[in-house]
């Protein structure tokens, strides 16, 4: 380079000065044990070719960020498994202290204390909401944790199948496909009723070789499934039950630990994470405490120091790749330690309170919208009892109501037609960062021509 | 530093306080009664914190004051490449337009967003040198994971799946390497290194055969070893029908000197919290995209972005796919940070981020030898270990010397891995470290194992100024605490 680069100390004094002390003549001489034969030995990039000063980066990115839409300017009635939600401004000032956002996964706890209190205290918060004994630091995502849940389930019970409601999210079908495709088990369907499960299907599908139902709570379509009467149906087989929970829905559902879940997954995205186009969000994995042994990823724990004040380390770490290998309960390595701060300032900040109100300003929205386009002549096909979204049939293709929806400055809901079977089908999300003005638009738009 | 602070923030809660602001919406009330049965009510609401916004953020700063981050201060993490993190980098990654938008949002509303990811992959391309790019997977290990699953369709679609069931693994490979292996449905069978430290090529020979799905390899290893054998293996491996996988976690040595593909790797994954500067946040969010050779492009996880001539688009049907291995397109916001690093450092950047974190490592290597064992002489690249099996003869672990390299301000390095070497010491310095506090950290390393002759009590109750002293572990695992409960915790 002709020029020092603002990320890199060393100068060309220094380089020589090290040359010297390590006893080689060049920095040559340093990759001298790269064969030749699969040496770089011209620069032939194209797309990595030009370092940019901080000024061209900037303007080069924010040229990138102004194509997209985003919340800025439009109001988003757009949800399925990913929501905009408030998130209070000292979420972001407490992940920007460089103590947390810099540190690695704190393998030295007497130095890592602030980080191991802070993951001990989300863990904690987890099992309050969930109402499950332990948790973890968090997984990738809710998608990957419901993966990770299968195997834990797969696993425990020594049996070979899985079977999923119809009405959790198309994506989390897929992944959970290919963790099925990993271990070799067998991942089964069952039918909807409406927009919820089908509890005769189900009951009908679970057999003595059912290791694990997933029920997702509320489901992909908004609805609030009955947790106790599906797993009613799972006790005679000692199926295990999974939730995948929305944790912002559970201020005022009943938990799933309550109603009989043995695993409760989901993603804190709700809880103070920006969308950031689907990631980083953060997976939450809570189990009873049998299970305890048995779960992936990192697990903080309070202990002691040798003058017996408290203090906090990783734990159970005989669960773990890095001292089990291939004996290990999961290959999670990294996580998103940073995300599940970001959830526990959330949680901290909004508070015993402040979480259940505004739960109920989504539920209050959804129902006011629901209603209004029932009123107006629209055949809204979920029942009473959904969340903060719900699925309504449109008398317009859906992208043509989106493009109208977009000239007001809305991004409308996500197309259900296919999974769900009904023409023009669109599952809506209401928030409660949408005012009665953009509801109101919203309705318009919608239920325009409609008797 | 030395803050006493411990309360959890649970026990500063008091009835009635709060630090948030809802607006106030006139939409009506819905009574849950009349739309959910009684059972379905949460009984009791969860347990949170009441608080005022000053003390969120007061609980919050004394936390990170007993954390240690990459600008407190050296962070020798061996393997974890723990170099500087571009506060640009998190400017760009909050614009509204990036973090803001809805990943199922229309795909003509978040063209920038697609265009990102597009030149990303570009740009790893040439870093890898491999013919397609997937940034879906959210870490090294996940990475790992859908890239031994591709092993496993391929091997399947050659009608061979049943028979090759077996991934080699070096000894001293990360921890990850076999776990992966077994999620993804493979036995492992683990190759001793030789006493170079590189993999045994004798050991490879007797263990490859019919059954050899593929051999993952971390290039240069652990030891912060180049393998040099590296053709003849990947020759090894292919003539046997196996595939090779590239673990990315040490890319940061070989930026611009070589590349995965050159080396004769079929899939690689790269971690961008570590060659690319993402920050580690504490154990994520992470980046591990991966990329694979011409023949294993239609096992990629799905979707993939496409550039079609005016814009760009995602491709959703590929019948040999893999699947889905996470939510959406990956760790979007961590990919940005990442691709916007690449693009402030250029190709020659890149290639001196190499140069100069091999040369540093390699100093440092020089300076620490006289004071440790060495088991392993040759020139390094970015990282190297050290041997505390003479200090362990005095009594002192090389976990004790760990711990008092905290009270000198630094983090400790990697200890007690990789696995082969005893009472091990692994040091990766980077490229974004001076020469000053290189030479700092020397001289604090070598302070402390000159005392160990002499006050081996002082290294081996240490640390001692930190938030808390030496904590047991043991306990902890013994009668695991794992959540706060009100009045039962102990202070």
């Amino acid at each position: 380079m002709d020029k020092q680069h603002r990320y890199l100390p060393t100068t060309e004094e220094d380089r020589s000065e090290m040359l010297e002390a390590i006893g080689v003549s060049s920095i040559d001489d340093l990759f001298s044990d790269i064969p030749e034969s699969i040496r770089v030995t011209e620069d032939k990039t194209v797309e990595l070719k030009k370092a940019l000063s901080e000024q061209a980066l900037t303007k080069h990115m924010k040229r990138y960020a102004d194509l997209n839409v985003s919340t800025d300017s439009h109001a988003y009635f757009l949800g399925a498994g990913t929501y905009d939600h408030y998130i209070p401004s000292v979420v972001n000032h407490v992940l920007l202290r460089s103590e947390f956002m810099t540190a690695y996964t704190p393998y030295q706890p007497e130095a890592s204390q602030g980080e191991l209190q802070a993951l001990f205290e989300f863990q904690s918060m987890i099992c309050e909401l969930t109402g499950m004994d332990v948790a973890n630091s968090s997984l990738y995502d809710g998608f990957t944790s419901l993966g990770e849940a299968c195997n834990l389930a797969v696993g425990a019970t020594k049996r070979n199948e899985i079977i999923y409601s119809k009405a959790i999210h198309p994506q989390a079908k897929e992944v959970l496909k290919t963790y099925a495709y990993g271990m070799a088990y067998k991942v089964l369907e069952t039918e909807l009723d409406k927009t919820m499960t089908d509890l005769d299907d189900l009951k009908q599908s679970i057999n003595e070789q059912t290791a694990a139902v997933i029920i997702q709570y509320p489901n992909f379509y908004g609805t609030i499934e009955d947790l106790k009467a599906i797993k009613s149906l799972c006790e005679t087989t000692k199926t295990l039950l999974i939730v995948m929970a929305n944790p912002l829905a559970l201020a005022l559902l009943n938990a799933p630990g309550k109603l009989g879940a043995d695993i409760v997954v989901g993603d804190t995205q709700p809880l103070g994470l920006p969308m950031n186009f689907g990631g980083p969000h953060c997976g939450y994995f809570a189990v009873k405490k049998k299970y305890m042994r048995k779960v992936p990823g990192r697990i903080v724990g309070q202990t002691t120091d040798k003058e017996g004040k408290r203090g906090f380390v990783m734990t159970l770490q005989t669960r773990e790749q890095h001292i089990r290998r291939d004996k290990a309960t999961s290959n999670m390595s990294s996580n998103q330690a940073l995300t599940a701060l970001a959830s526990s300032v959330f949680m901290s900040t909004l508070g015993k309170v402040g979480l259940t109100e505004m739960a109920q300003q989504n539920l209050n929205h959804a129902h006011y919208v629901k209603n209004k386009l029932k009123e107006k002549g629209l055949d809204v096909i979920s029942e009473e009892n959904v969340f903060n979204e719900f699925v309504v049939q449109c008398k317009e293709p859906l992208d043509k109501l989106s493009d109208k929806l977009l000239n007001e400055n809305i991004v409308s809901g996500y197309d259900v037609s296919k999974d769900i079977g009904i023409e023009n089908a669109l599952l809506l999300c209401v928030t409660e960062k949408r005012t009665k003005e953009e509801m109101d638009t919203l309705i318009d738009v919608l239920t325009k021509g409609v008797n | 530093m030395h803050t006493t602070y411990s309360d959890l923030v649970f026990e500063l809660s008091k009835k009635g306080r709060k630090a948030y602001s809802l607006p106030e919406s006139s939409i009506p009330n819905v009574d849950l009664e009349a739309i959910l049965p009684t059972h379905l009510h949460r009984e009791t609401p969860a347990d949170l914190p009441e608080i005022s916004e000053l003390q969120v953020m007061r609980h919050y700063t004394a936390l990170s004051n007993k954390n240690f981050g990459l600008e407190t201060g050296f962070y020798p993490l061996g393997s974890c490449t723990m170099k500087y993190n571009p506060k640009v980098n998190e400017d760009i990654a909050r614009y509204s337009g990036f973090s803001n938008i809805h990943p199922l949002q229309p795909l003509k509303t978040a063209q920038g967003a697609l265009e990102v990811m597009y030149h990303l992959e570009e740009s790893l391309k040439e870093v890898t040198g491999m013919d397609a790019i997937s940034l879906q997977p959210a870490a090294g290990a996940q990475g790992e994971w859908a890239g031994l699953l591709i092993f496993k369709a391929y091997h399947e679609a050659r009608g061979e799946g049943a028979i090759r069931r077996k991934i080699l693994v070096p000894d001293s490979a990360h921890g990850t390497n076999p776990a992966s292996a077994v999620v993804a449905g493979f036995d492992v069978v683990e190759i001793k290194s030789n006493a170079e430290g590189r993999v045994s090529v004798d050991a490879l020979k007797e263990a490859i055969g019919p059954d050899t799905a593929g051999l993952m390899l971390t290039n240069p290893n652990t030891l912060g070893l180049f393998e040099v054998d590296i053709v003849e293996i990947a020759n090894i491996v292919h003539e046997a029908g196996g595939l090779l996988y590239y673990d990315g976690a040490n890319a940061n040595a070989i930026l611009g000197k070589s590349t995965p593909k050159e080396m004769g790797f079929d899939v690689v994954h790269l971690n961008l919290h570590k060659t690319f500067s993402t920050p580690h946040g504490g154990g994520g969010p992470g980046s591990g995209p991966i990329g694979v050779v011409d023949y294993l492009i239609d096992y990629l996880p799905s979707p993939r972005i496409k550039k079609e001539k005016q814009s760009y688009t995602l491709s959703h049907k590929h019948e040999k796919s893999i699947g889905r291995v996470k939510g959406y397109y990956g760790n979007f916001g961590v990919n940005v940070r990442a691709y916007a690093y690449i693009r402030s450092m250029g190709s020659k950047g890149l290639q001196q981020v190499s140069e100069d974190a091999v040369l540093h490592a390699n100093y440092l290597k020089a300076r620490l030898s006289p004071y440790f064992d060495t088991p392993f002489k040759s020139l390094c690249k970015h990282e190297f270990v050290l041997s505390g099996t003479r200090h362990k003869k005095l009594g002192v672990r090389t976990l004790d010397i760990a711990k008092r390299l905290l009270d000198y301000g630094f983090y400790a390095p990697t200890v007690y891995f990789p696995l082969i070497v005893d009472e091990c010491l692994m040091i990766e310095p980077t490229e974004t470290e001076s020469k000053e506090t290189l030479d700092a950290f020397a001289d604090a390393l070598i302070e402390i194992v000159n005392d160990v002759k002499e006050k081996p009590d002082q290294i081996t109750g240490a640390p001692y100024t930190k938030a808390v002293k030496r904590l047991d572990e043991v306990a902890a695992a013994r009668k695991p605490v794992v959540r706060y409960q009100k009045g039962t915790q102990a202070k």
